[in-house]
């Protein structure tokens, strides 16, 4: 579709060109010139009630909205939608895709559409899996009045309770809502982080306010639904994340993986990311981006991390964001430390496939003691040299890595008790939580465990109530900074639990 | 940094004797992607192009298969469809770049079947007219572009918009295969500003030979237009 500009009320719009009969001057939407957008004028217009709930906090292309080009071009005359750029061009090797924020000028390409009949109309290549967005397609954003949500009295009916640490940072949280800022809620491995979100939760719906919690994972997302569904019966929640059934994207609350929040602009009063430290958060900055985005302008953002990354901590040291400590375990219990075991050039043993005779000692004591086991990999290359090994000695042991097609199986016979000992790469340090287990690492001081990573898998131990203490030890072959300071780490936060009981 | 055009991750390549004399082609495709690509090469069928490996020896007769005989013995497509020549095995790995490029819209990918397709079109069919599988109006419109148009552009010869597709049907890919067969030879019309095609040979291009009855109902046009021969090129088989 091509546009043209026009004069209405000594302002120049846009309009599309079937609208205007014979006109030679349409162009592609990004070749437009500057046009203004009308201003809302509340006593003329009645509102189109279902278009302001779904493209409040929105952007979406013309494709995405099933209504017609004429409503959606009155409703602009009206001053309710904005027409935006979705491409910009910064120079010539220099786009930038407004939705997803990629900057990458491979990810652009060109090609002769058929919509704006144009040559080089470029398109993002990055996010491709929202539907293409190309230079000469506008994104919708609502500018009217924003839609109301409900306020919702009394939604939390969660009975459980608060250890004094969850129930001093959930009141912080609470008391924050709606002042706006930033957060970071820095609890350690199995403090209980969920309910701690409860009522805070709670009195943004009291406030009328949109929130949303954003996790990297889908496992994270699909495991959380269920408990809050449970503690607010009342409200309708919505899971977003790849793969799931088209849902209510306008639910007051919601629940989404971090590449959901690229659909959002301005959307959120509350948002909460969950593990801010893990891949592909700190991977990917476009993420972070889509963050920024996502939430309004006076939003209270709140972080969570059980380790978060050292520009954060620093930015809570001086006082730039609030910040809530969290340094005990909910069933009161110290975190494992981690012991350091040297055990000399195990990747050339591994290469004359002997086992490190520390690891074979470690190994055959755990299958002895009955207790189940994590050890943790620098790679997968190491992943397959290392399982047939362990496997001679005990058949049930199995290794698992993120293309594992068994992956799933895998973790669920682990979950189970079928699988004593799993050999994994850092896919599994963050989320699995299974009791009675000890974790052990081969090649602590490779690069790939870093600080967080290393206080991430030191936490998969002592979890439940049962068994609050659990072995943690990194087989080295030289320690590194990582895992002295992912020591250091654990330690410090033992202390601060102290001081608090 | 080159990436891959397919998965974006960095592209390694490694240098050989064959780049001091210019004569190794690089692919846009990583060695992992483009190793899943499996390429049409040795013994195949006559007509459809199907690699003779790939399917049992009792369903061909000498070069030819089972289901191209069946079309030939059809009266209406008897001898319409030259033959067809496809680059690479319809796998897992070529569906996931298709329906990357169709149904997700990422117009690039075409740019990574280049040099096998000019390979294919000098050698084969050197010299037709190409003729790219047209979309419907609002099929085009929807998607932005016609990837049979944008592989014809590969072959950096000049194209030809002779047909035009006429209604709007449900995609032949969510069809099943007797229901598919059953195309419509309307769906297809000719352009009304094509010049007479008498003496002329015709190659089309499309992204998938699945069954072959959209490619035949195409021919069909062209050869009643007074093609010589039509022949066809896709991607995958």
């Amino acid at each position: 579709m091509r546009y043209v500009l026009c004069e209405r009320k000594g302002q120049i719009e846009f309009a599309p060109d079937s609208s205007v009969p014979h006109d030679e001057q349409a162009v592609a939407f990004h070749q437009l010139p500057p046009f203004t957008t009308p201003p809302y004028c509340p006593q003329t217009t009645a509102i189109h009630a279902e278009l302001q709930r779904v493209l409040s906090g929105k952007q979406l292309l013309l494709s995405e909205l099933p209504y017609s080009l004429q409503t959606l071009h009155e409703q602009y005359q009206r001053g309710c939608i904005a027409f935006e750029q979705s491409i910009r061009q910064h120079g010539p090797r220099h786009f930038q895709c407004l939705r997803c924020g990629n900057e990458q000028f491979l990810l652009f390409a060109k090609l002769t559409c058929f919509q704006c009949k144009e040559h080089d109309c470029v398109y993002c290549r990055k996010c491709l899996m929202m539907g293409r967005v190309a230079q000469c397609m506008p994104l919708l954003r609502w500018i009217g009045p924003p839609f109301p949500y409900p306020s919702i009295k009394q939604a939390l009916q969660w009975q459980g309770k608060l250890t004094p640490a969850q129930q001093k940072a959930s009141d912080h949280l609470r008391s924050l809502v709606s002042t706006g800022g930033e957060l970071l809620l820095w609890a350690v491995c199995g403090a209980g982080k969920t309910e701690v979100l409860f009522s805070g939760i709670a009195r943004a719906l009291e406030l009328q306010q949109r929130i949303c919690l954003a996790s990297p994972r889908k496992d994270v997302i699909l495991e959380l639904l269920p408990r809050f569904q449970a503690a607010f019966p009342t409200v309708t929640i919505a899971g977003l994340y790849g793969g799931c059934k088209a849902q209510e994207e306008n639910a007051q609350l919601i629940l989404a993986t971090t590449h959901q929040l690229f659909r959002f602009k301005e959307a959120f009063d509350l948002l909460i990311i969950d593990e801010v430290d893990a891949f592909p958060y700190s991977y990917d900055e476009t993420l972070e981006k889509a963050v920024y985005k996502a939430k309004k302008q006076a939003a209270l953002l709140v972080y969570l991390s059980a380790t978060p990354s050292r520009a954060l901590q620093r930015k809570a040291e001086q006082k730039k964001m609030n910040a809530i400590y969290i340094p005990l375990r909910y069933h009161g219990h110290p975190l494992p430390l981690p012991r350091f075991q040297w055990c000399g050039h195990w990747k050339r043993l591994l290469y004359k496939k002997k086992l490190p005779k520390p690891l074979q000692h470690w190994l055959i004591k755990q299958l002895e003691s009955g207790r189940q086991a994590f050890l943790f990999v620098p790679s997968v290359t190491v992943l397959q040299e290392i399982v047939p090994l362990l496997k001679s000695i005990d058949s049930t042991i199995e290794g698992v890595f993120a293309e594992d097609p068994h992956r799933h199986e895998k973790v669920m016979a682990f979950r189970n008790g079928a699988i004593k000992v799993i050999v994994t790469t850092t896919i599994l340090e963050r989320g699995v939580t299974i009791p009675f287990t000890d974790v052990a690492v081969l090649g602590a001081e490779e690069k790939i465990f870093c600080e967080s990573a290393l206080v991430q898998i030191a936490g998969r131990a002592g979890r439940s109530s049962e068994d609050p203490s659990g072995d943690v030890c990194f087989f080295h072959y030289g320690k590194s900074n990582a895992m002295q300071s992912a020591q250091y780490h654990l330690i410090k936060m033992n202390q601060r639990g102290r001081h608090l009981t | 940094m080159k990436r891959c055009l397919f998965c974006h991750e960095t592209l390694v390549e490694e240098v050989s004797w064959n780049d001091c004399f210019g004569l190794r082609k690089r692919s846009l495709f990583c060695d992992t992607c483009y190793k899943g690509l499996e390429e049409i090469s040795g013994e195949r069928c006559d007509g459809c192009g199907r690699k003779h490996s790939l399917f049992p020896e009792q369903y061909r007769q000498n070069m030819t298969c089972l289901d191209c005989i069946k079309w030939e013995g059809n009266a209406l497509y008897s001898q319409v469809l030259q033959r067809n020549i496809s680059l690479y095995v319809y796998n897992e790995t070529l569906k996931a770049i298709i329906a990357k490029m169709k149904y997700r819209g990422d117009a690039e990918l075409a740019k990574g079947f280049q040099q096998k397709l000019q390979q294919v079109y000098t050698t084969f069919f050197h010299g037709y007219a190409v003729v790219p599988i047209p979309l419907s109006e609002e099929r085009h419109y929807e998607r932005g572009f016609n990837q049979a148009e944008l592989l014809a552009q590969q072959l950096n010869v000049p194209y030809e918009n002779w047909l035009t597709r006429q209604r709007h049907e449900n995609k032949q890919s969510k069809k099943t295969r007797s229901e598919r067969l059953k195309i419509n030879q309307h769906t297809f019309l000719l352009h009304s500003e094509v010049p007479p095609l008498t003496g002329t040979h015709c190659v089309l291009i499309d992204d998938v030979y699945t069954t072959g009855a959209t490619i035949r109902a195409a021919a069909l046009i062209l050869k009643q237009a007074g093609a010589l021969s039509v022949s066809s090129i896709t991607i995958g088989r």
